[in-house]
């Protein structure tokens, strides 16, 4: 029986060559990410910033937007956004936060329900106070952060600290990068963001555990490969796990974009982003590189990887010699 | 590796097929289940964005229930120096969330220092001795006394208007002809109240958002209302307002209350015999009706106030006295207003005021496309996913998905055990956890193909395959438990639904991988005992 094989066997990239590019084009695809969050800002949804959003269904095709957006601006609630939600009939409403407390928001729906009557089915409603949106914030920031210092512990409990801090790195940058993508597309932040943006965080690093348990088994095994030969031998030798992986939550994913309905589509959409765009391209182009930066397999021979470096190499005596033992000894078990 | 104790075959079994028996209940309808024991009841609760219905949280409002305890604690020290005959230079005042009196010199400052300290009680009931009072009682110098609830005291009467409420909320949302209400308290200060199939939650927001407190005040007619606004009102009135004609009349009226709310025993909406517009009448219990005529009888011919929730609603003048105990209430009432005024005073006075500050509502038809969505989006995902595995590993494809299979089984065996809620980002949860668990199978089998690669037998290989992928497993399936561990703390709603399935999906999948996907090869491998490994 003739199997698929999506990734050969025996597959021989230089991944590892290949940081000298990826790494700028993290780095600036970063301050990128940065820069648009300051200038073009993310689409905060009602669970961070208050407000009211209802979403209606016309019960007799299309719906004019604009006639709705002049009827609900016309109430007096301050700043009003009308969109349309997966199809012509159905609109969603956002209203902004209104002065005055707790109260004042009730008379939101009220207000809105008594504009547009019967004419519509409304679909969803939610109102969100105030103290309420506050919290959400807090929580979503500190949830993030938390997440990240637990698996720092974690993974320095499991290897070593470099390995720690290299997946640290490559994972924030997983996390702002996404969140660039969602300023770009203006995509709705709310909880349910949060939660994509926690999954990314935790499955990712399952992606880059597994090619750091492969390189800690390399550097016990050969004691004497170069760093950058070890690093690419561990990573060729996941690839195909990595790619059949990949496949099958983007599948996965592709299901819930495709069938899941609009109330998750932005969810899916980051997860899409996160999980199989730049979980794959950092786990292999960043966290692992980045051990060498970090002191991973010193004491090892070094081989160069371009002719200018073979020849400061050649002038130079290697420093396997200075170094009193090597790191692969002190990896914990 | 390879190697199963007989009973431990049994025990993998058992304990899979016992998980997944747990998915049961939820395929029969509601009426079957009911009659099957109740270890066997237990089924997914459908979350409100899958059901239809509104949520709304709210807030006690604690400068209200901190007002109350200060006034009533004001009351009773007035009392007590009243009773035992104290001189005082000022009557006891709240003041700065304190109660302060200052008493004359020369008078016995001790004793009453000590029986205003008999006001103090034990926190928790005179039995349990924890060492907290509800009170600190403090001679702050040169004759003045200062009462001051502690912050323990002022933490359990939270706790207790909460506890109170509860049952006035579900009866008022009883009286709406709503069914199966749930109402939990959250957080510290806070009431979550769940109803399933509401679509149009204003009028209950409109009847939880008012406390409904009741009370028949004499007016006091010996300072004009005018004159007490500008500051001379006596110290036992004080000024509360009238809508008439859409105006707000001052009248100056008595603070003690006649006759409460809570002595009423029944209160209806109705007509009018002679005007026939709205009114509310009711009825007192044998100490209402009591009090209430005895107030009557005395003050015939003068007028009295029916004050709700501090607003007076209408001021007649008692023109015979009230011997029976039941009345009505008249006065700008619209039929709705009256209504729900009957259901107010049938339900009880809330203890402290509501505010809702969060609020969420689902249309029933919006909830059923989110079911559909929803398995929509999980058969097309276990599809593609299968079709893959098969295509990519052919049996040991086939082995995966079985394993697999009994994974979700599982994830939604133990949410039934539980009762938990599912929510639409809980199923995508379960689709994600699909391709999640995959990986596991994924792992061992390629570690078996290098296995295999470097020169292993066959059964070696597939021996040192599951050896050497399981520590990778474990340590690869835990981050992503942080995350979803994490994101169950911090989230509400329809998150937590989405960190409870993927957390659980994650233990499941370590199961069945360290078990049914080794035990099923194993199998197959003493069965057949291969030259070849298949993938």
């Amino acid at each position: 029986m003739h199997l698929l094989r999506i990734v050969p066997d025996n597959t021989r990239f230089d991944f590892i060559r290949f940081r000298r590019i990826s790494f700028p084009i993290s780095a600036v695809l970063t301050i990128f990410a940065i820069t648009l969050y300051f200038t073009h800002g993310l689409n905060f949804g009602i669970d961070f910033s208050g407000g009211t959003l209802i979403q209606v269904q016309n019960k007799t095709g299309p719906i004019d937007i604009a006639q709705m957006r002049t009827t609900v601006g016309g109430l007096g609630l301050g700043e009003v956004q009308l969109q349309e939600y997966g199809s012509p009939d159905t609109v969603l409403i956002r209203v902004a936060q209104q002065p005055g407390g707790e109260q004042a928001q009730q008379q939101v729906t009220v207000k809105v329900r008594a504009a547009l009557g019967d004419a519509v089915v409304y679909q969803r409603e939610e109102v969100v106070g105030p103290r309420v949106s506050g919290e959400f914030l807090h929580k979503g920031i500190v949830g993030i952060i938390l997440a990240i210092g637990a698996i720092l512990l974690y993974l320095w409990f499991r290897f070593e600290w470099q390995f720690a801090l290299g997946a640290m790195i490559a994972n924030v940058h997983d996390i702002v990068l996404t969140l660039g993508f969602m300023s770009i597309t203006q995509i709705d932040f709310d909880l349910t963001s949060i939660a994509a943006l926690l999954t990314i965080l935790g499955y990712s690093l399952n992606d880059t555990v597994v090619i750091y348990d492969r390189i800690r088994e390399m550097l016990r095994r050969y004691k004497k490969m170069p760093m950058t030969e070890l690093l690419n031998v561990s990573i060729n030798s996941t690839l195909s796990r990595s790619v059949i992986t990949h496949v099958t939550v983007s599948l996965a994913l592709l299901a819930l974009l495709l069938f899941g309905g609009q109330a998750i589509h932005s969810f899916t959409a980051t997860m899409m982003f996160g999980v199989v765009l730049v979980g794959t391209y950092t786990s292999v182009f960043i966290a692992s590189p980045i051990l060498i930066y970090l002191g991973v397999g010193t004491g090892r021979q070094y081989v160069p990887d371009t002719p200018e470096e073979k020849e400061t190499a050649a002038a130079a005596p290697p420093p396997a010699a200075r170094r009193s033992a090597p790191v692969a000894a002190r990896v914990r078990r | 590796m390879l190697y199963f104790a007989r009973w431990k075959v049994w025990a993998i079994l058992a304990t899979s097929i016992l998980v997944c028996a747990f998915t049961v209940p939820n395929f029969f309808p509601e009426q079957v289940v009911k009659g099957w024991p109740a270890w066997a009841q237990r089924r997914l609760v459908l979350g409100l964005d899958l059901q239809g219905g509104s949520q709304i949280l709210l807030e006690v409002d604690l400068n209200d229930v901190r007002k109350q305890r200060l006034d009533s604690l004001r009351d009773d020290v007035r009392r007590t120096l009243r009773d035992n005959r104290i001189p005082l230079i000022t009557p006891a005042i709240v003041r700065n969330g304190s109660v302060e009196v200052r008493l004359r010199e020369g008078g016995d400052f001790q004793g009453a220092l000590a029986k205003l300290r008999d006001l103090s009680q034990p926190l928790g009931g005179v039995l349990q001795g924890n060492g907290q009072r509800t009170l600190e009682v403090t001679d702050a110098g040169g004759g003045l006394i200062r009462l001051t609830p502690t912050e323990a005291a002022a933490n359990e009467r939270v706790r207790q208007t909460i506890e109170q409420s509860i049952p006035i909320i579900e009866r008022r949302i009883n009286e709406l002809g709503l069914v199966e209400p749930t109402i939990q308290r959250q957080g510290a200060d806070r009431i979550l109240v769940q109803v399933p199939g509401l679509g149009d939650p204003s009028r209950l927001i409109d009847l939880l958002g008012q406390t409904a407190k009741l009370e028949f005040r004499m007016v006091d007619n010996s300072v004009s209302p005018q004159e007490a606004l500008q500051g001379r009102a006596p110290p036992d009135s004080e000024v509360l307002y009238e809508t008439q004609g859409g105006q707000q009349v001052p009248i100056l009226i008595y603070k003690q209350a006649l006759v409460e709310g809570g002595d009423l025993t029944d209160a209806q909406a109705g007509f009018d015999q002679r005007t026939s517009e709205p009114i509310v009448s009711f009825r007192f219990n044998t100490s209402g009706a009591r009090k209430f005529a005895t107030a009557t009888q005395e003050n015939v011919g003068r007028p009295f106030a029916i004050v709700l929730d501090n607003k007076v609603i209408s001021a007649p003048v008692i023109r015979e006295p009230i011997l029976g105990g039941s009345g009505q209430i008249s006065g700008n009432f619209t039929v709705e207003s009256a209504n729900n005024l009957a259901i107010l005073l049938r339900a009880g006075a809330l203890p402290a005021k509501l505010t809702p500050i969060e609020q969420r509502v689902v249309g029933p038809g919006l909830g059923e496309d989110s079911i559909r969505a929803g398995v929509h989006a999980s058969i097309a995902g276990a599809i593609l996913v299968v079709v893959f595995m098969l295509a990519t590993y052919g049996l040991f494809g086939l082995f995966a998905n079985i394993a697999v299979a009994v994974n979700v089984g599982m994830i939604i065996g133990i949410l039934s055990f539980l009762s938990a809620t599912l929510t639409l980002p809980g199923i995508a949860g379960i689709v994600l956890t699909v391709g999640i668990a995959v990986d596991s199978n994924v792992l061992i089998y390629e570690r078996i193909r290098e296995e295999v690669r470097n020169g292993r037998t066959p059964i070696t290989a597939i021996d040192a395959g599951f050896t050497r992928a399981l520590a990778t497993i474990l340590d690869s399936n835990i981050t992503t438990f942080i995350a979803a561990a994490v994101l169950f703390f911090i989230g509400t709603g329809p998150v937590r639904g989405f960190a409870v399935t993927l957390g659980i999906g994650i233990l499941t999948t370590l199961f069945t991988a360290f078990t049914l996907t080794r035990l099923i090869v194993a199998t197959w491998v003493r069965m057949l005992r291969p030259q070849t490994v298949p993938i």
